[in-house]
């Protein structure tokens, strides 16, 4: 997997040319939309309440287009110059800051009804200098502090992020609780490489909704729908798989087009005693005992 | 694309301005006025949010005189006056200007409507 946030620091990074394309790509803009409506889902927010929500990262506003399609106000910082440029272009509604959220917010306390953060907080696992105040330990503290006294109690804060070991998992999850939070962590998809996904969901106060305190459950890809979204990313590796060097597919050892092949090359070859093929040819015996 | 409704939630963060760092104050502003759909359910649901006496204040600093001096309690909110409301925090946007701390008087910078909210090292708490 590549990632980014070993490559450069972000304002950095999505410089003019990389917001653009990571904008037009229509493969992260579903991802990220898929993203972004998982994450207004475990927030839990009231249904009939116009909500007034804040975008960590919003980046070029492919989350905040959805917050709009949705009907909430929202304000959307990023410390990317480019992509909140694309973002202006795009004409989302919510309002644009540009900010280092390892800074912390300066938001007077409890305005927010929620927030929601898609594919940021990994990049605040870096430090870009040697000053006391850019360690991650530091930065998380003042981002996690400051956003806790943003929210109104009791209300949810979503953020999905690429961590690359439970380690972060564990430092983030750490410093969110120190700084007031209850909650944790949500995996969707935890068996699979590409569909997985980790959400940090973190509680304000009681976390709002119905079943306050307690954890939403993460996807597995179990159910029928779930396992429709998770075949997007899982039969391609399936297929992979079967895939022989020379890029043709091959039969799977012991299903009926592998026996059928093996038979017909036997009588090819004059062997004798080939079972006939029957429509019980590769099926399964019943269990019995 | 700064609106006073965001412009009330904000306070300055620099290291140790915690207080009187709040509303910032506007300078050399240019303003646009956008017109956008009401929403009267989230303005109700928001008024209780509102530093009102901010608000005032700096609407009246970029020349919209249209709010009371005092809050009105949000039973006796009519129509009328949720339109005027909506007008001074959702289509007033400030496109080009700074914003100052009152306190530690850092300037925010606002450019093409985003204002640059970075601090320096040597501000961060």
């Amino acid at each position: 997997m590549s990632r980014p946030e070993l490559v450069a620091p972000p304002e950095i990074y999505y410089g003019d040319s990389e917001a653009k394309k990571y904008t037009s790509n229509s493969r992260n803009q579903q991802i990220q939309s898929q993203m972004t409506h998982r994450a207004l889902e475990l927030l839990n927010l009231p249904p009939d309440q116009p909500a007034f929500l804040l975008d960590i990262g919003c980046g070029s506003g492919l989350s905040g287009e959805i917050l709009d399609e949705e009907g909430y106000e929202w304000v959307g910082v990023d410390i990317a110059p480019s992509m909140l440029e694309v973002a202006l272009e795009r004409e989302v509604e919510g309002d644009l800051f540009l900010q280092d959220i390892g800074q912390g917010f300066g938001f007077r306390p409890g305005v927010f009804d929620g927030a929601i953060s898609i594919s940021v907080i990994q990049w605040l696992l870096n430090a870009e200098s040697s000053h006391p105040t850019s360690s991650p330990p530091h930065r998380l503290t003042r981002f996690f502090t400051t956003l806790h006294s943003a929210l109104r109690s009791p209300s949810r804060a979503v953020l999905q992020f690429y961590p690359s070991s439970d380690d972060q998992i564990e430092l983030i999850t750490s410093i969110a609780q120190k700084a007031g939070f209850g909650g944790g962590v949500v995996v969707d998809y935890p068996n699979s490489k590409k569909a997985r996904k980790v959400f940090l969901c973190l509680f304000v106060g009681g976390g709002g909704g119905a079943q306050s305190r307690e954890l939403p459950k993460g996807l597995d890809g179990e159910g029928i729908e779930e396992s429709e979204a998770a075949a997007r990313f899982e039969k391609r590796r399936e297929r992979e798989r079967k895939r022989d060097k020379s890029g043709k597919r091959k039969a799977v050892k012991g299903g009926k087009d592998w026996i059928l092949k093996k038979k017909e090359l036997y009588r090819q070859r004059g062997k004798e005693d080939v079972p006939r093929d029957s429509k019980f040819t590769g099926r399964k015996r019943r269990i019995t005992f | 694309m700064v609106r006073l409704i965001t412009h009330n939630l904000l306070a300055c963060h620099a290291k140790g301005c915690t207080t009187n760092n709040f509303p910032l104050v506007f300078k050399d502003v240019q303003l646009e006025i956008r017109e956008s759909e009401m929403n009267p359910e989230f303005l109700r649901n928001f008024y209780p949010k509102l530093e009102w006496d901010a608000l005032v204040k700096t609407a009246e600093q970029l020349g919209d005189t249209s709010l009371p001096k005092t809050q009105p309690p949000i039973e006796s909110v009519d129509e009328e006056f949720l339109k005027a409301l909506h007008h001074v925090l959702l289509e007033i946007h400030v496109e080009e200007g700074a914003m100052t701390c009152p306190n530690c008087e850092h300037r925010y910078g606002i450019v093409s409507g985003i204002p640059n909210m970075l601090l320096a090292e040597h501000e961060v708490a």
